[in-house]
């Protein structure tokens, strides 16, 4: 039996749908104002990309030259990393002192966007006071860590001072955003029993919200710390933070050191890798509980 | 001719998983063939080894006549595209329309490039539509995906696997995440394509009076063997026996409320 | 059972509070940080910022320099954006468990992933800075190789999530390894991924600031320049400049994202 003749012959046997819709053009296209912004997004950072390239500043560089130049110092730099201005030892205190950075700056951010992001947190918080957060917390991200740095720098001059308090405001900013949206997530009906029953704020707030949120809490935290890290590297090499950043400055911008520029970017590149994989180990735990 | 022929299949997880061991049965063309058996006896894993979405370790299967382990990469394409397979989660693209899930069924006849920018023939497209009306899917032509019910996602799964123009139908628990009814309205349909279109179906069912009521023959599976292969009126011991100690409230669901 | 259970809970909240306080006290003699200074300084800094770190009427005369800066800056985060999603994008299937070629092919994927987005912006800058000199072009390749790393893994984990379905019914249907990708891959991942590269332009210009400093090009150039000649109403003009271009794009990614996902 043809194939066409017997679809004919199935459709006799079902209980007839017709619609009213009839299909004569058989089109399969369906434009969607989704689609629409999706390919006005496309076109638009193409055509963004392809005018930026034109008018940026080339500083009279050859690009050929300057890409088999840089392919040469990458050749030099990784493939024979070396110490100069210090050892071994030396580069793992820096390291250590980098995270020491990171996880000052983190632990005390964590504690006092905890608080925030509670008030900051749509549906423990009331909204004048959930808003305001909010948008001075938009803007405090808006800003980058090292230009939060520079600015208490002029109070409290270059060095770890600076950068913690400045580190820790950006860490702040981030965490109120991520703490209060998962608190927001917190299932409505609990804090109605709960409220139900008598809980005053703080007994919910412990009870309930905190205990249900703290896998988030954890992991946002977590990877907060892997950020922090890389803003504790740059905060070394831009504002005088100390640590492994401030060598791999000294060794690129004031010794012009190739292979010394290889090896901190080794040690580097080794503790982002291990931090990396905690915060995968740790995720792939407390999505599993 | 027997449609298809499955010998002494085998099938190794890592070291010592066994998920198949030996399985041997033959289907002949037209025939509806249910297999039942607990979760983890190896039901999917049968079935994707017949397609050969999953590679099988031992044993031979042969479909329309056709070796498949011998087939190279094309040569498994056309193979495939005379196999529709349907699947307990939908598996369809749910960001595209109900007609652009369905015209993915031809893709195994066309060229890569027509596949890729979407260019179906007008014959192709009439009997999409044609397929998505007899499905009762008319007023969803135009809807995407995941708009949709769950029993109207199986069916548009059951129009992008009829589109193949099949043989046989491949199909993974259908009804597992669908409601009494919706799995009703989807065993009819199954039933009706092996019955009128002559399509040949294989249906892995976890619900055994589904089974029961549905298929012209039951295969039984627990820990990767078949236990049972025989005519849809077992015994409660049998039903045991495939089941093992699972079985308990199952045997008073044997001969259930679904009609054929 | 139930006490046990709560004192072995307590025992473990004590020696948790016990190394997070040994860590804390390790990291503040590291680092050398004196949090008396640190608290004091606040209260000093926002009296400053209050007194000095405000635009005022001349200040404004530098609007049309300022802005230059922050186009191009704007441009350089686009431009390596764009070019690092196209390459993530090549990685990134190669990368992907549902349409990797091989497993071989796929470590070796994640593993090129892995090196680009460990290796701190800061480290692209100061690398690039002695081959491609104080010019665009070194802020570009930062952000791009950067950029390139992130998104291939962003990519990756999208198509792991979302297209494995889609991927399989096709497959089986006997479609091509390239059918499959732009009839399943594509229309499924498109939206998340567009919403991952608006994401990556957002902190672009963030870090612009950084990147500009370190290799003297763009925003962050122009702000160090003021902030270093002690002309605060000036840099703190430029830093009102950045947070509005950066809320402007949240603003403009936000609603694309409502629309598409
Ligand atoms: N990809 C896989 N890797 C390892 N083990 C698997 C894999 N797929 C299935 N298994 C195992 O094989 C056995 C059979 O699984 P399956 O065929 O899915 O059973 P069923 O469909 O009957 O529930 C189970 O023990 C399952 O855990
Ligand atoms: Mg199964």
């Amino acid at each position: 039996m043809n194939y066409l003749d017997s679809l004919e012959a199935l459709r006799t046997q079902f209980p007839s749908y017709k619609s009213g819709v009839t299909l004569h053009n058989y089109s399969i296209k369906k434009v969607t104002k989704a689609s629409i912004v999706m390919r006005i997004t496309l076109l638009s950072l193409v055509i963004l990309t392809v005018y930026g390239f034109y008018t940026f500043d080339y500083k009279d560089i050859r690009i050929i030259d300057a890409i088999t130049q840089a392919l040469t110092t990458f050749k030099t730099m990784f493939t024979q990393p070396r110490f100069n201005h210090f050892n071994f030892g030396q580069g793992v205190y820096q390291v250590a002192v980098t995270l020491g950075l990171t996880f000052l700056t983190t632990l005390i951010g964590a504690f006092i966007a905890l608080f925030l992001g509670l008030f900051a947190a749509q549906n423990l918080s009331s909204t004048v006071v959930s808003n305001a957060i909010k948008s001075f917390v938009a803007v405090i991200r808006a800003i980058d860590t090292v230009l939060w740095v520079l600015i208490f720098a002029v109070a409290a001059g270059l060095g770890s001072v600076a950068a913690v308090i400045g580190m820790t405001f950006h860490t702040i900013g981030y965490l109120i955003k991520a703490y209060s949206e998962s608190f927001e997530e917190l299932d409505p009906g609990v804090i109605e029993a709960l409220r139900g029953s008598g809980a005053n704020w703080w007994q919910i707030v412990f009870q309930a919200v905190i205990p249900s949120s703290a896998t988030s809490l954890l992991s946002w935290t977590f990877m907060r710390f892997e950020i922090n890290y890389a803003v504790a590297v740059a905060m070394g090499a831009a504002a005088g933070a100390g640590g492994i950043g401030f060598e791999l400055f000294m060794a690129g911008n004031h010794y012009y050191d190739l292979r010394e520029v290889g090896l901190i970017t080794y040690f580097i590149l080794s503790v982002a890798i291990v931090l990396e994989l905690v915060s995968i180990r740790l995720k792939l735990r407390l999505n599993t509980h | 001719m027997n449609l298809l022929e499955v010998t002494n299949l085998s099938k190794q997880y890592g070291h010592d998983l066994l998920a198949l061991q030996n399985i041997s049965f033959s289907v002949q063309n037209g025939e509806f063939v249910a297999v039942i058996g607990p979760s983890g006896a190896g039901k999917s894993t049968l079935l994707r080894c017949i397609n050969r979405m999953i590679d099988p370790t031992d044993g031979e299967v042969v479909f329309d006549g056709v070796q498949m382990s011998k087939l190279k990469k094309n040569e498994l394409r056309m193979q495939r595209r005379k196999i529709g397979m349907i699947f307990q989660h939908y598996n369809l693209v749910s960001r595209l329309t109900v007609i652009e899930n369905v015209l993915h069924g031809r893709l195994g006849y066309k060229s890569t490039f027509a596949g890729i920018v979407s260019h179906y023939g007008k014959d192709e497209k009439k009997q999409a539509f044609e397929i998505i009306e007899m499905l009762g899917l008319t007023e969803q032509v135009y809807k995407r995906c995941d708009q949709l019910s769950g029993g109207q996602k199986q069916r548009v799964g059951i129009a992008r696997a009829l589109i193949q123009n099949p043989r046989m139908m491949l199909c993974d628990e259908p009804i597992a995440s669908l409601d009494p009814s919706a799995s009703k309205v989807i065993m009819d349909y199954l039933r009706n394509i092996s019955t009128k279109l002559g399509i040949t179906c294989l249906v892995n069912l976890h619900q055994v009076d589904v089974a029961l009521n549905y298929a012209d023959r039951i295969i039984g599976v627990n820990k990767g063997k078949i236990v049972y292969d025989g005519p849809p009126n077992l015994t409660p011991e049998e039903v045991y026996m495939i089941y093992g100690s699972a079985a308990g409230d199952l045997i008073f669901d044997v001969g259930g409320q679904h009609a054929s | 059972m139930r006490v046990e259970a709560l004192v072995k809970k307590r025992k473990y909240n004590v020696i948790f509070f016990a190394v997070l306080l040994i860590l804390t006290l390790t990291s503040i003699v590291l680092t050398e940080f004196d949090a008396a200074k640190g608290i004091t300084s606040i209260p000093r800094a926002i009296r400053w910022a209050t007194s000095n770190f405000y635009p005022d009427i001349k200040s404004l005369e530098k609007i049309p320099r300022i802005w230059i800066k922050l186009r191009e800056t704007i441009f350089l985060s686009i431009a390596a954006t764009t070019m690092a999603a196209i390459c993530a994008a090549f990685l990134a299937l190669l990368g992907s468990k549902t349409t990797r070629v091989n497993r071989l092919l796929g470590a070796a994927s994640r593993g090129i992933s892995s090196i680009f987005r460990n290796i701190p912006l800061t480290a692209w800058a100061l690398i690039l800075l002695l081959s491609f000199g104080q010019s665009s072009l070194t802020g570009f390749f930062a952000l791009f190789f950067f950029n390139f790393g992130f998104l291939a893994r962003a990519f990756v984990d999208t198509i792991d999530e979302v297209s494995s379905d889609g991927v399989e019914a096709l497959q089986a249907a006997g479609a091509t390894y390239f059918q499959i990708i732009f009839q399943a891959v594509i229309p499924t991942c498109l939206p998340q991924m567009i919403s991952w590269i608006l994401f990556m332009i957002e902190t672009n210009i963030r870090s612009a600031t950084l990147i500009g400093i370190l290799t003297g090009t763009g925003i962050g150039f122009i702000f160090e320049l003021y902030y270093k000649s002690f002309q605060y109403h000036v840099a703190s003009l430029v830093v009102i400049f950045i947070i509005i271009s950066v809320l402007v794009i949240e603003f403009i990614s936000n609603y694309v994202r409502r629309v598409i996902l």
